[in-house]
């Protein structure tokens, strides 16, 4: 590695990561692709299996490259590449990903507001002279009128009720703001050098997160046994599970980036001057609890 | 401004050689000539694509190509140029250039900006494998709804909507990564002494570009993921049956769609300015003035999507909103055509081909965006949408203001790129032939589509006959041209009269302080502005 000094920036050595990522992507999405192929092609069943084995090969060669990719700058950090100059890089590229990310959200709560203001009052409002939805009421948590959808008949599920907002929901809503106190409570035991506070508070937060998604995964069974809350129950099925589960795939990511930096914190990396690491997954952390204030008052609780 | 400027001359290279040297590289220029190749091949085939296409429409009835593979050629033609040969060609002038015109040693996250290309040739092996996979009977092809998946077309298509889906998906990510690079590059890396409003035009355009790609790029990633689940998981976001709403797709998309037209355009003009204001030597006009136009219209851009589908059916107040909000953005727009204009009026002006296209593309994006206001007008759009006059349009602003402004830009920077000039009379050749062939392919369609024929329909009437011919003779024309433009690129790059630093007479600013070509790594020590 090249001798690196303050005020020079460092480039990193060429790297074979980023393209063999890209190659997993085309691996997984083709896989997915022919593996559901066979349900608007009736006659490429055969391609069912073949498709879920590069969907696999695709995701372990995409797992694998991200942990040596992401374990390949920690050591870089560790061995002093990264002065201030690197760090606002860093830094300045987390907030605009998670501004993206704030994006994505938008697009789901977009559609979640679009449907129970607009699409769901109009389908009622129709002329009943001229409209196959008479007796659709238009009311909101709605399943929708019923009808055909790609040939064969959806009829809303007969003992649907919506997930309410004050049991599980709410106790996961003090869970997920408890758990940003911990790691506050965490980056203040490193920013004094409290290694003890640090890696208690980290995994405290850990553990908030474990119980967050063993809660949601609970109230997802919930929902489908009992509730008649599935996926495919209309508009409100589609927008809370998109919603809740796009949140929750990214509490996990959330959760994962929390242990390594644990077990980070627990080898003795960071330091109080120098742990953007440790800040980039608090703020991702962050960003992830705003999005479930979201969920709670515009999902669960209005 | 005036530049103290240190070059470095470091000649050895400690990076992989042969193909390993370009799957690894984390060195701006190469990844900038990865993107540049990459967007001269999409571009050709997209070309090839849409050539098909205008073959058919040669002549009334249907003689070369079904509906469904027309269907096919038309939406993946226009996926390809959009986002696999204009998106592309603008990054990769933003990863050539941008380091280069800021003073900084790289883009601030290399191994992340090597990603951001190799997310590319994946998504356009998605975009394109259902035409070969249909070959060998697999499938039935490519998406057939046009480049905008609107639903229920979408929904209930084959196997080569999916494919377009995930290649969105890839092409999203790809975007989103250039743009992290990008906004961090020109915030962070920035040389000392070179504040905010002393940055070249060129990186306030792809800021402002960055920006929007990031607020609008994951909404079309999550408008797709829908359409996804709805045809394989039984969501119902896009049915009435339901309570979803097809027409909830279209907000969805063109809240994209629309911002997409000032992503694909904004680069440009941050560029274009420098190339007039070198080939006119005297200074940019209202340098101000053109930062806070590109703001406002960037700004705008968000807020206007609707107008794209009118006549779906809307409230009468959010029809009028749509139709002033559009017709607002055309103040901003003149302020930068006045400034471009002013840039060069009693300049001491010569066209060498890089001002040709300059000067030719100010002409013409002006008659796109003329047209443009024609079309926001939601009285008289009530006749226009989904007629050749729409497809007239956008090409004048898509073709001319941006594929013939990257033109303008390869020209101009080729000599910097490489180290050698590029053919002039050949290029001037290849502009004059460019921009007629373009005039006669598209002022025909405006006339079709006044005339009411429509758009996406392999079979016309008898009366178009002779436009459409004229239209398809002109399209073959103007793509056979390109193959002057690609020959002219590949015999500069290897070879012929040696380019001076400085290449242009008038030219200004940091990138032309350093060697052509320059060194592998540039600025290793940064220039100070003062």
């Amino acid at each position: 590695m090249a001798t690196h000094t303050e005020g020079q920036y460092f480039v990193p050595t060429p790297s074979l990561y980023p393209f063999i990522i890209s190659l997993g992507l085309l691996s997984m999405a083709s896989g997915f692709i022919l593996s559901l192929a066979h349900e608007r092609h009736k006659d490429l069943g055969y391609l069912q299996g073949p498709g879920e084995w590069m969907m696999i090969v695709g995701a372990v060669a995409v797992i694998a490259m991200i942990f040596r990719w992401m374990g390949k700058v920690i050591s870089e950090s560790e061995g002093g590449m990264y002065k201030k100059w690197e760090d606002k890089s860093f830094r300045w590229g987390m907030i605009v990903f998670i501004c993206s990310e704030v994006a994505f959200f938008a697009a789901f709560f977009g559609a979640l507001f679009y449907m129970r203001v607009i699409s769901v009052p109009e389908i009622a409002a129709f002329d009943p002279d001229y409209t196959m939805y008479k007796d659709f009421l238009g009311t909101w948590p709605s399943t929708g009128p019923g009808g055909l959808v790609l040939g064969t008949e959806y009829t809303p599920p007969a003992n649907f009720s919506p997930m309410a907002a004050w049991g599980i929901p709410a106790i996961n809503t003090l869970i997920l703001l408890s758990s940003g106190v911990t790691v506050t409570w965490a980056h203040w035991g490193l920013l004094k050098n409290n290694r003890k506070q640090l890696v208690i508070g980290l995994f405290l937060t850990v553990l908030l997160g474990i119980i967050f998604l063993a809660l949601q995964a609970y109230e997802y069974h919930h929902a489908y046994t009992e509730l008649g809350l599935t996926l495919n129950a209309g508009a409100y099925g589609s927008t809370f599970f998109m919603l809740t589960g796009f949140h929750g795939f990214h509490v996990t990511l959330g959760t994962i980036m929390l242990i390594v930096i644990l077990l980070r914190s627990i080898k003795g990396h960071f330091t109080p001057q120098h742990h953007f690491g440790f800040e980039g997954v608090a703020w991702y952390w962050h960003f992830v609890d705003v999005v479930w204030l979201g969920l709670f008052i515009f999902v669960y609780w209005l | 401004m005036s530049y103290s400027a240190t070059a470095s001359h470091d000649e050895h290279h400690d990076h992989p050689t042969g193909m390993m040297r370009w799957l690894t590289t984390t060195n701006h220029k190469d990844i900038g000539t990865m993107y540049l190749t990459f967007s001269l091949i999409m571009f050709l085939v997209g070309g090839f694509m849409i050539l098909c296409v205008r073959a058919e429409l040669f002549q009334p009835g249907l003689q070369l190509v079904q509906p469904e593979l027309f269907n096919q050629l038309i939406g993946v033609h226009a996926l390809v140029m959009i986002f696999t040969a204009l998106m592309p060609a603008a990054t990769g002038f933003a990863n050539w250039m941008l380091p280069l015109q800021i003073g900084a040693p790289d883009m601030a996250l290399p191994r992340l900006n090597n990603w951001g290309f190799w997310l590319l040739p994946p998504a356009a092996i998605l975009l394109t494998l259902p035409f070969t996979l249909a070959m060998f009977g697999i499938g039935d092809g490519a998406i057939a709804t046009g480049w905008t998946f609107y639903t229920p077309l979408s929904v209930q298509g084959g196997l080569g909507v999916d494919f377009a889906i995930f290649s969105v998906h890839l092409l999203g990510i790809s975007s989103v990564m250039g743009s992290i690079n990008i906004i961090v590059t020109i915030f962070n890396m920035r040389a000392p002494g070179m504040t905010m409003m002393k940055l070249p035009m060129f990186a306030w355009g792809w800021l402002i570009t960055a920006f929007l790609l990031i607020a609008t790029i994951p909404v079309l990633a999550g408008a797709v993921t829908m359409l996804l689940t709805d045809r394989h998981f039984g969501t119902h976001f896009f049915d009435a049956a339901g309570g979803g709403d097809p027409i909830l797709f279209q907000h969805l998309f063109w809240f994209f769609g629309h911002p997409e037209v000032y992503i694909l355009l904004l680069p440009v003009w941050g560029f274009m300015p420098q190339i007039l204001q070198t080939f006119s030597r005297k200074p940019m006009y209202g340098y101000k003035a053109q930062v806070y136009s590109l703001w406002a219209i960037g700004a705008l851009s968000v807020v206007v999507w609707a107008h794209h589908f009118f006549t779906v059916g809307m409230p009468v107040p959010a029809l009028l909103y749509f139709m002033y909000s559009t017709m607002a953005i055309s103040v901003p727009l003149a302020v930068l055509f006045f400034c471009w204009i002013a840039t060069i009026w009693r300049g001491s002006m010569s066209f060498e081909t890089p001002m040709l296209f300059a000067v030719g593309w100010i002409i013409l994006f002006g008659i796109g965006g003329l047209t443009g206001l024609v079309l926001a007008d939601v009285a008289a759009d009530a006749q226009y949408h989904h007629t050749y006059f729409v497809v007239a349009h956008f090409h004048y602003t898509l073709f001319a203001g941006g594929i013939m402004g990257i033109m303008a830009g390869v020209y101009y920077w080729l000599p910097k790129m490489t180290g050698h000039m590029y053919n002039e009379k050949l290029g001037k050749l290849h502009f004059w032939l460019t921009a007629i062939a373009f005039n006669l392919t598209f002022i025909p369609q405006f006339f079709l589509g006044l005339a009411g024929m429509p758009r996406r329909i392999p079979d016309y009437a008898l009366q178009f006959t002779e436009f459409n011919q004229i239209s398809t003779i002109a399209a073959f024309v103007l793509g056979l041209s390109q193959l002057l433009f690609v020959y002219n690129i590949i015999s500069c790059a290897r070879g012929g009269k040696k380019a001076t630093d400085k290449v242009w007479e008038g030219a200004e600013g940091l990138e032309w302080t350093l060697p052509s070509p320059p060194p592998y790594h540039s600025f290793t020590e940064q220039p100070v502005v003062k």
